[in-house]
């Protein structure tokens, strides 16, 4: 896991493409004309992730930033960070050029970023928050019955791992605060499902649609567990881009990751994700989030 | 056992307690490497736990701090990995809160996060109290003998001091049972394939120890029944204590040898002896018939012209008397000669015809009773010298006029002789000693007689008996028959 804060790499990268620059220029200015190749002089695309997919995604992130780089004609990195705050931050200050970000740091956050992409589960942009129980529990099926235990959440700013459960106790009449005798966060959804399945916590929020991929990839760890309760559906965790993206850049991103059902390399990387493809995402889609959002501020300051 | 110990010959007992002592060393060897072996693992094992529970403290420390439960529960993990933790875990990492609540643990069914560690258990609940006493300040070991367990406690400590929580490792005590089984397997294994030379050895050094012993023993045994020169050929010849056992026992066979011999002087000289006693009375015995043959010849002279009657008469008498010449002369010839025959009938009236002279002339009643009619398998020269013995001794030490008696029997097994005399009680306290060279100070005699006697009848395998009270001395002797004859 990674806890460090946002990283000064990329200042310290630009001054060194600056440097690079400048002594190109004096080569040029010598008379001495070298074509400018190799992808070092390019300012790469920048791609933030979180845990909000699958976590341990290394290998698989970096088949996908070949995916794109071969289509967009331009170098593609993925930057990972173990927490969703760290990557919000990263693209608040331009340091990203799109995210995949969760609904709740979306609709936080909505005038400084720009949606690009939702993917699509089950033919669908939409996903569920689970509440999972030890496999062992067959009585627990509601937060009411936790009252008292230890409770897992995924992150805090995670809108199925953190704001939803909020809202649902909320709405049930119960205080998130008090309701359980100890709660923490895990920083990832299948972490989530470990904590539970393992026993360290008596309950857990996980997204669904990681649960239920889990449940196709490593069956063992999910048998453990029970989901007790699902939530009603909100907007799945979209590709954002930053606010000052370049619009051909945008455009390029969108219609690479939209097209990407269209061919095999596509496909198969969709299918690893569990997802059926990439669609032009709509504002109204994160409307649900945003009521909850609304309900649990009032109800509550929100610690985030 | 302590039988069986005893008996046991030492050809067998030196090399089994060579054998033993090598055994029982490469036992207490093994013993001792086995626990050596032991004591290392475990140490190895308190080492590695100690280790490991410092480098966890210093780790949890930020989890701690902001009561990160799943880092902390990841950081735990870490060490454990790819270990089996079904059933009982053999390696518990368990994280106390500065409360002692459990805030993660690696076996979370043990020990769910928040529950107090005394509900794990009653060894749980003692060291509980030991850890909230002790104020958890430095690292511990406790040793849990109930449940084959080594708990360690390290304090998570901040830089300022503060206690934030305690990190407990729970170790199985099986954890290094495998490597120690197979620790004492290769040293089981190797001694035994040490023993496999040594005892061999040992045995081989043990039977050569044995054996200078054993041939003495050996040697011992066989005295009387070999050659001398077998009995001491094959000693041992050393300087070490059977070396010398070894001298000692050819010097004793030395002068075994010389006592015998001096024995056989003193028998063969005793003969002579007797014959020179024997002379006197003879030479009457043969000058008494001489005279009257003498006589006879003178009477005849003076006889012109003898009759038929006279000479036939004189013929007679010189028959007679040459005929008890005769008899005397043979009687002492045979009693000469040295080689042996069986004992005749003749051989037993010789010895009367011997002794007769010393009766005549000590006028003792002589009551000869010869119940031997036929050869008797016993050597004749020895048995003659004990019938002159003990009848010239009877005769000298009779009542003057008095009475000798003399009883020869013979049966299946043996020949008994059975001489007495009415002469004087022979005193207890000398009669103990009679046997003895120069026993009776009062006698004219060497004093050797009866000594020489009772040798013979020794080396006959005999046995001799001497009875006096009520004015009869009884000497009876009983010599068996040669098993052979």
């Amino acid at each position: 896991m990674e806890h460090g804060h946002p990283t000064p790499e990329p200042s310290a990268s630009s001054q060194n493409r600056r440097r690079a620059l400048q002594q190109a220029a004096g080569l040029l200015l010598a008379g001495l004309a070298l074509p400018v190749r190799g992808q070092s002089r390019i300012r790469a695309i920048r791609i933030g992730t979180t845990a909000v997919i699958l976590n341990d995604q290394v290998r698989f992130l970096d088949e996908w930033a070949r995916y794109l780089q071969g289509h967009i004609g331009h170098p593609v990195s993925f930057v990972h960070r173990s927490r969703y705050r760290e990557i919000t931050e990263l693209l608040l200050s331009d340091e990203l050029d799109f995210a995949w970000v969760c609904g709740y740091p979306y609709v936080s956050h909505r005038q400084a970023m720009r949606l690009l992409a939702v993917p699509l589960y089950q033919t669908r942009p939409l996903y569920r928050s689970y509440l999972i129980v030890s496999s062992s529990d067959l009585k627990t099926a509601s937060f009411a019955d936790l009252k008292g235990k230890t409770f897992a959440y995924s992150d805090p700013n995670s809108n199925s791992g953190f704001l939803v459960p909020q809202y649902e106790m909320l709405r049930a009449g119960l205080d998130p605060l008090t309701l359980f005798q100890k709660s923490f966060f895990t920083y990832a959804h299948g972490k989530v499902v470990a904590a539970v399945a393992k026993g360290i916590a008596h309950g857990g929020a996980v997204d669904g649609y990681v649960w239920e991929t889990l449940a196709l990839r490593t069956p063992d760890l999910t048998r453990r567990t029970r989901v007790a309760a699902k939530s009603d559906e909100y907007g799945f965790p979209p590709l954002v881009a930053r606010k000052s993206i370049d619009e051909s850049e945008f455009r390029g991103m969108q219609k690479v990751l939209t097209g990407m059902p269209d061919n095999p390399a596509g496909r198969s990387l969709l299918k690893q994700l569990n997802l059926d493809g990439f669609a032009q995402p709509e504002e109204r889609l994160f409307e649900g989030i945003g009521k909850i959002l609304a309900y649990v501020s009032t109800r509550q300051r929100l610690v985030s | 056992m302590n039988f069986a110990v005893t008996n046991l010959s030492y050809r067998y007992k030196v090399p089994l307690s060579i054998s033993l002592v090598i055994v029982i060393t490469a036992a207490v060897l093994s013993a001792v490497l086995g626990w050596q072996a032991y004591r290392d693992l475990r140490g190895g094992l308190i080492v590695g736990a100690e280790s490991l529970g410092r480098t966890l403290s210093r780790a949890l420390l930020p989890s701690l701090l902001s009561d990160e439960v799943w880092s902390a529960y990841e950081t735990v993990m870490a060490p454990l990995e790819g270990v089996d933790d079904g059933g009982s875990p053999q390696r518990t990492i368990t994280v106390l809160d500065a409360k002692g609540l459990v805030f993660v643990s690696s076996n979370p069914a043990e020990f769910p996060v928040l529950a107090p560690l005394s509900s794990a258990g009653p060894s749980y609940a003692q060291l509980q109290g030991a850890i909230t006493t002790q104020a958890s300040r430095s690292t511990a070991l406790f040793e849990d003998r109930i449940n084959d367990r080594l708990m360690f406690t390290v304090p998570i400590l901040t830089d300022d001091g503060t206690h934030l929580g305690t990190v407990l490792l729970t170790y199985s005590e099986s954890l290094f049972l495998p490597n120690f089984y197979a620790i004492l397997t290769r040293v089981i294994v190797s001694t035994l394939l040490v023993l496999l030379v040594l005892v061999p050895l040992g045995w081989n050094i043990g039977r050569r120890m044995a054996v200078p012993l054993t041939g003495l023993a050996e040697a011992m045994a066989r005295i009387g029944s070999a050659p001398r020169a077998q009995l001491t050929e094959k000693l041992y010849r050393g300087d070490d204590e059977i070396g010398q056992l070894g001298r000692q026992f050819e010097q004793m066979l030395n002068e075994i040898e010389q006592k015998q011999n001096m024995e056989k002087q003193m028998i063969a000289a005793d003969r002579l002896a007797a014959i020179g006693r024997l002379t006197a009375g003879i030479a009457h015995e043969i000058n008494n018939p001489l005279g009257g043959m003498i006589n006879a010849i003178n009477t005849f002279k003076h006889h012109r012209h003898p009759d038929p009657e006279v000479t036939q008469r004189t013929i007679s008498l010189l028959d007679r008397g040459l005929a008890q010449i005769r008899d005397t002369v043979g009687a002492l010839l045979v009693e000469a000669r040295t080689e042996s025959h069986a004992l005749s009938p003749d051989d037993v009236d010789d010895i009367r015809t011997l002794v007769q002279a010393q009766v005549a002339e000590r006028k003792v009643r002589l009551d000869w009773d010869n119940g031997v009619s036929e050869l008797v398998p016993l050597p004749s020269t020895p048995v003659r010298q004990i019938l002159i013995n003990l009848l010239l001794n009877a005769v000298q030490a009779a009542n003057p006029s008095g009475a000798v008696g003399c009883r020869i029997r013979r049966d299946n097994a043996q020949l008994l002789i059975d001489i007495c005399n009415d002469g004087e009680t022979i005193a207890p306290q000398v009669l103990e000693h009679l046997f003895e060279p120069f026993s009776l100070p009062g006698e004219s005699r060497s004093g050797l007689g009866l000594w020489v006697t009772y040798q013979i009848v020794q080396q006959l395998r005999g046995t001799i008996e001497v009875s006096s009270a009520s004015a009869e001395t009884r000497f009876v002797v009983t010599l068996p028959f040669p098993e052979n004859v």
